[in-house]
């Protein structure tokens, strides 16, 4: 039986280490960080080089939640939903300081960090944070998978 | 009608209604009794004044003062290329003034928004809602009495 064990956590592994490599990201972007993140998917900075290039516009297709700017309360449904239509396994990046704790944006109209509304992987702080820092958050994310427990659709539910 | 002789003449004209006048920065500006507002609103939309844009309808809120509110209305005069200011106070327990929707239709969402914000009320308004906040918001967000970094309940999902 031990062999299986041994088996099984190096099957985590693998999992893990395809899926770090694999992220496809939904963009939500309402703010100025959007141009930061432009920066950081486009040539000079390419998101690219850490297998997560693959932009997509529909949240079906994505595992990687990039909330980009100021979410106010009236768009708090929005964003919830988004979240809600992806696929599992999923993961969140608060990508500035308005999404990590709303910012500068100390009001009635925004929400107060987007953790109110979702469940938030990486927070990467900064107003607008550098695209270096966009990917240094990128990378602690892909630590984050790699060491995470895999939820793979044959495993048993206990 | 020359500027000096026009203040001068809507004074002649609603002589109850107007409780002074000023001029800042060029500006014309009328301050007007609660009760005098739509009478002589209607009489400055029409020849010979002729104030037939409202440009904005706002509310300032001094907390401190004996009349709290003080809404600003802009007039502006396409015929003779003319600003004015009308201003009227409001006492804070009885923030409730008439509304002017049936003058202009553009005041119907600015009064929605003072409404939205400052909490004034406008009588004979048709639809008098929120417009930039969502319902269940609670409180008027400019009041100064508006708590600072007061938690809000958030809009629930619909099925």
């Amino acid at each position: 039986m031990s062999g299986f064990d041994f088996l099984t956590t190096r099957f985590d592994m693998a999992v893990g280490w395809a899926r770090k490599f694999s992220l496809f990201h939904y963009p939500f972007i309402t703010a100025c960080c959007g141009m930061e993140y432009m920066s950081a998917a486009c040539a000079h900075f390419d998101i690219d080089r850490f297998g997560a290039g693959l932009t997509r516009f529909s949240p079906r297709q994505a595992d990687l939640l990039l909330v980009v700017g100021t979410v106010s309360h009236k768009l708090a449904p929005a964003l919830r939903t988004v979240y809600e239509q992806m696929m599992e396994p999923k993961w969140v990046i608060a990508f500035g300081a308005c999404a990590v704790s709303g910012g500068i944006y100390q009001n009635y109209a925004a929400v107060q960090g987007i953790d109110k509304i979702i469940p938030v992987d990486v927070y990467i702080p900064g107003c607008p944070p550098r695209p270096e820092m966009v990917l240094d958050g990128l990378l602690k994310l892909q630590e984050k998978i790699q060491n995470q427990g895999q939820d793979w659709r044959w495993k048993k539910k206990t | 009608m020359e500027k000096e002789n026009l203040i001068e003449e809507i004074r002649k004209r609603f002589p109850d209604e107007i409780e002074s006048d000023a001029e800042t920065r060029g500006d014309q500006v009328l301050v007007v009794r609660r009760e005098g507002l739509r009478p002589v609103m209607s009489g400055l939309k029409d020849a010979p004044f002729d104030y037939a844009v409202l440009l904005d309808l706002t509310c300032v809120d001094f907390l401190a003062s004996e009349n709290r509110f003080e809404m600003v209305y802009h007039l502006y005069s396409m015929s003779r290329n003319r600003r004015l200011r009308i201003k009227v106070s409001l006492p804070g327990e009885t923030a409730v003034v008439d509304s002017l929707v049936g003058l202009w239709k553009n005041a119907d969402w600015l009064e929605r928004e003072v409404f939205d914000m400052f909490g004034v009320a406008f009588i004979g308004h048709p639809d008098l809602r929120r417009i930039l906040m969502y319902e269940g918001f609670e409180g008027h967000p400019l009041r100064k009495s508006y708590p600072w970094r007061k938690e809000q309940p958030r809009i629930t999902l619909k099925d």
